[in-house]
């Protein structure tokens, strides 16, 4: 028996080659199901690449809560043959892809160009429906309904238009809803360009009706208008790069790399209305010690980078922690590893680097947030962290949260509130401010820089508690002792709701453990896991360090049977909960392709570790 | 100078700007030469002692921040730039001083001394010139030349030297100038004109190492060999005018650069000094406040970035 999710969920693919223009087709399609009153989830695969490779955007779109995708595609939109069938029969060994044709549920529906003339037998499966719409001919009739008759060449991006209207005609979807969607998209000066597009879904969805009388098994509908509510899609860099102005975030620092420029390029983009200020480096150790001598000057300093780029940051990041600057706060977006790796891939691979990112005994603050919401607020709050104990903090992301886009219903704002930690406030004279001074808390109150009476020194030497170079025996122990109280300061502060979260009933017959985005899969999973009567939760860990390690041991202790589920080769989460615990879990599913978990690759993943009883099990579906 | 001005009572006293660090250079170091240069530079300005933010790499030299009160970052070796840029945008009414040795900015630091031109931050970098790494017991330096071989190297070096001058000015740095170390009256001047530069101003500073640079020594400097000096002060020459007039001709530009360059080429017997190049461009400063406009007026660390609305940036996302 399917769950209500997997009953009534669309899944939707638009294949095509990179550069095409399947991002924007991809976006205003998903915008007109969110405007449906659908939850959607959307998430896109693409190469390192500028032009010509295969790239994919699939639409998961329900009327109940989405946060995940499924193996299977039940409409496929290709707008080359390469989407159909991969690249294999150019590259004899390890192709690209294979393709999307294998992955249509039975009874899916394939939409793709007429003139490609491919015989239905090319496609090995007669248990799908083909839609062949002679994508040119279309737009030609379309562009000449607006006047532009003969232009097709000139117009050819449209032909992607011309693929979402066929798609709409077939799959049974409110039309009008994709008209909006368009002409949201195209405003002011572009609105003619809207009523092409408009005009090229008429015409599309037109011949689809008209041609095909065959119905692909499972089709599509908005939900009741008044049972339609408004909301967001928003990808993670957007929740990301809002969260950080609504923190007062003053300078964002970046070197371009995948998958981290997107959120550097929407607070270049929409910065300056708050007078935040964006300055593009000329490497990341550049980018990370801009953002450390702003972040002492009293500034609220931010760098986005990925894992290549985070290498190069570990110097910085200990010269930030022995000198107790107020952050910065570095978000890493984690790309398939190790060195260049899988640039524009997705990965859990470096949680133990963000654990150890630079040489020596320092404290600094890892966060690992698990989905919109979860990265609007760690985002936030680690402004919050960096100002109050004085070090940099980590907030671990990765590629798939980056670019995949869910809706939302609105970021809950109203516990949000800026804590700049403790400034001194000098005498007249000043004298006698040490910028390192001993305390019980290991929290030395700061001076702005510019502030009369408040002048300090400071340096990546051990130093007194003046800031000045010493070798002592006793003052470094001092300072090695108060530095990391103020690990154990912010361990016993930060509220447990940021450290982890246990989805699901307090006890179960399985417990799930995992961390960043993987949480939308294995959300969704749960559901699954439990048709066959087996109770399961989810313990999501959020904070790394410092890590709530009495709470996640007696969760585990308690916990009847564990799988660990991680986006990576080596279990990472694994090795930190057993190295904080003394807990070993009893399986782990892995995935290291690259790719985001499926659902059913969690669902899958889980029931053969534990009907196999294997320790590790990996999975790799696509 | 007329009397009234020399005896015109000043705000913040030579003193204010030296600390009571032990200055643990070796005895005779020309670092003492740059110092004394510094602090008698910011004396001279008047710049308030808590509106300046000194900030130093790694070596001999990172330590001067130390020993003047003023605030100071003792950063990475070969990053002072990067977090001297930071702390500037952070707080555009600091004097931003940033220092450091050869091997710091011209070896580990090449990157950010080339970046930092192209930008034209409203800030100066002194870099301490020595040709050797003094900390690490004297090996050698990007400028020590080739074919030379100091006391502590084992062989002489077969790697060229590097011409900062001749860099920074590819690099576009907008005040270009060269001091010695142990010639502090010029330095002040120098560094005062450094300081007062709307732009990056970069000046490199001949030091001496006693202990570990045998070969480039004050005598050596002093030309007690040649029976003259080696130093030529560019501006003894009257025809000497390192100024761009018109910034917006590429003509005067490149006259005034090549001069520049061929002045820095100037080795061995006679080595130039002063101000080699000046221009007045759009610093980054300027242009980010052009897009932020509230910068004008007031650093961005006072700016009221704490109560900001974004709905309006979800409303562009429903």
């Amino acid at each position: 028996m399917p769950t209500e999710l997997s009953r009534r969920e669309f899944s939707w693919v638009l294949g095509g080659p990179q550069g095409g223009g399947i991002n924007a087709s991809a976006e205003i399609y998903a915008k007109a199901l969110s405007h449906g009153g659908l939850h959607v989830f959307a998430n896109i695969e693409f190469h390192s690449n500028i032009m010509g490779k295969h790239s994919y955007y699939r639409v998961t779109a329900a009327p109940v809560p989405v946060h995940s995708h499924i193996d299977e595609i039940h409409m496929l939109v290709a707008l080359d043959q390469e989407s159909l069938f991969g690249d294999a029969p150019e590259r004899k060994h390890y192709p690209s892809h294979t393709g999307h044709v294998h992955q249509l549920a039975p009874g899916g529906g394939v939409i793709y160009d007429a003139d490609l003339k491919l015989d239905p037998a090319q496609f090995g499966r007669d248990d799908i429906n083909l839609y062949p719409i002679p994508f040119f001919e279309v737009l030609e009739e379309a562009l000449k309904q607006v006047g532009k008759g003969g232009q097709s060449r000139k117009y050819i991006v449209m032909r992607n238009t011309v693929a979402l209207g066929a798609s709409i005609g077939i799959s049974g979807y409110d039309e009008e809803l994709l008209f909006q969607a368009i002409r949201n998209e195209f405003k002011g000066r572009k609105a003619e360009a809207a009523e092409m597009n408009v005009a090229a879904v008429r015409a599309a969805a037109g011949y689809a009706r008209s041609h095909f009388s065959a119905k692909p098994a499972r089709r599509l509908a908005p939900v009741p208008e008044e049972q339609r509510k408004t909301r967001m899609l928003i990808k993670g860099f957007q929740a990301v790069g809002i969260a950080k102005l609504k923190a007062g975030l003053g300078m964002q620092t970046y070197y371009p790399i995948s998958p981290a420029t997107d959120e550097s390029v929407y607070l270049e983009q929409k910065g300056p209305q708050y007078q935040c200020t964006v300055v593009q480096c000329e490497d990341e150790i550049s980018s990370i010690n801009m953002a450390i001598g702003a972040a002492h000057m009293g500034v609220r300093a931010a760098t986005s980078t990925a894992g290549p780029g985070f290498a190069l940051m570990s110097e910085g990041f200990g010269f930030a922690a022995i000198t107790e600057a107020p952050g910065p706060v570095v978000f890493l977006w984690q790309r398939g590893g190790p060195s260049t790796g899988l640039p524009t891939r997705t990965e859990q691979a470096d949680l133990q680097f963000a654990l150890h990112p630079a040489h020596g005994d320092f404290p600094h603050i890892v966060v690992a947030p698990g989905d919109i919401d979860e990265s609007f607020v760690d985002s936030f709050e680690s402004f919050n962290w960096a100002d109050r104990y004085q070090m940099p903090v980590v907030v671990l992301l990765e590629k798939f949260l980056a670019s995949s886009m869910f809706t939302n219903d609105g970021i809950d704002m109203s516990k949000l509130k800026i804590d700049r930690g403790l400034v001194h406030q000098p005498e007249a004279d000043g004298n006698g401010y040490r910028r390192h001074a001993l305390t019980a808390d290991g929290i030395s109150p700061r001076t702005l820089p510019g502030m009369p009476g408040g002048i300090f020194s400071t340096t990546s030497d051990e130093h007194d508690p003046q800031g000045h170079i010493t070798e002592g025996i006793e003052n470094r122990i001092a300072m090695m002792r108060k530095r990391m109280a103020k690990l154990q300061t912010a361990a016993r502060e930060i509220p447990a709701a940021s450290k982890f979260t246990m989805h699901g009933p307090r006890q179960a017959d399985l417990t799930l453990v995992g961390w960043g985005a993987t949480k939308g899969a294995i959300l969704d999973a749960m559901n699954e896991l439990e048709l066959d009567g087996r109770s399961v939760n989810f313990l999501q860990i959020r904070l790394m360090r410092p890590f709530p390690a009495d709470a996640v041991a007696a969760i585990l202790r308690n916990a009847r049977l564990t799988v660990l589920i991680e986006n990576n080769y080596s279990a990472q989460l694994g090795a930190l909960i057993a190295e904080q615990t003394g807990v070993a879990l009893d399986h782990h599913v892995l995935k290291y392709d690259g790719r985001p978990f499926s659902r059913n690759e969690i669902v899958e993943g889980v029931l053969a570790a534990l009907s196999e009883q294997k320790k590790e099990v990996m999975v790799s579906h696509a | 100078m007329p009397e009234a001005a020399a005896a015109a009572p000043k705000k913040f006293a030579l003193q204010q700007y030296k600390t009571e660090v032990h200055v643990d250079w070796c005895p005779g170091c020309g670092d003492f030469g740059i110092l004394s240069s510094i602090q008698q530079a910011l004396f001279q300005l008047q710049v308030p002692p808590y509106k300046v933010a000194m900030i130093s790499g790694i070596g001999c030299s990172g330590k001067t921040p130390h020993y003047i009160d003023t605030y100071g970052l003792h950063t990475l070796h070969g990053r002072a730039l990067p977090v001297a840029t930071g702390a500037k945008l952070a707080n555009n009414q600091l004097t931003v001083v940033a220092v450091g040795g050869d091997g710091d900015g011209y070896g580990i630091g090449a990157g950010y001394f080339v970046n930092s031109g192209r930008r034209n931050i409203d800030m100066t970098y002194i870099v301490f010139n020595n040709g050797v790494y003094g900390l690490t017991k004297g090996q050698a330096s990007p400028t020590l030349a080739k074919g030379l071989k100091t006391k502590s190297m084992s062989e002489a070096s077969i790697q060229e030297g590097i011409n900062p001058i001749a860099v920074a000015l590819g690099a576009g740095y907008t005040w270009i100038g060269r001091g010695y170390a142990l010639d502090v009256k010029h330095l002040v001047s120098l560094i005062v004109q450094a300081i007062n530069h709307k732009g990056t101003s970069f000046l490199d500073v001949f030091q001496t190492c006693p202990v570990y640079n045998d070969l480039r020594t004050k005598e050596w400097y002093a030309g007690e060999d040649l029976g003259r000096t080696r130093i030529r002060r560019l501006e003894a020459d009257p025809g000497w005018d390192p100024v761009v007039k018109d910034p917006g001709s590429i003509d005067e530009l490149v006259e005034k650069k090549t001069r520049a360059l061929r002045a820095s080429y100037e080795t061995g017997d006679s080595l130039a000094v002063g101000v080699f190049y000046a221009v007045e461009m759009p610093t980054y400063d300027e242009q980010l406040a052009a897009k932020v406009p509230a910068l004008k007026d007031h650093p961005l660390v006072d700016l009221p970035l704490y109560n900001r609305d974004v709905d309006p940036l979800f409303a562009e996302l429903a």
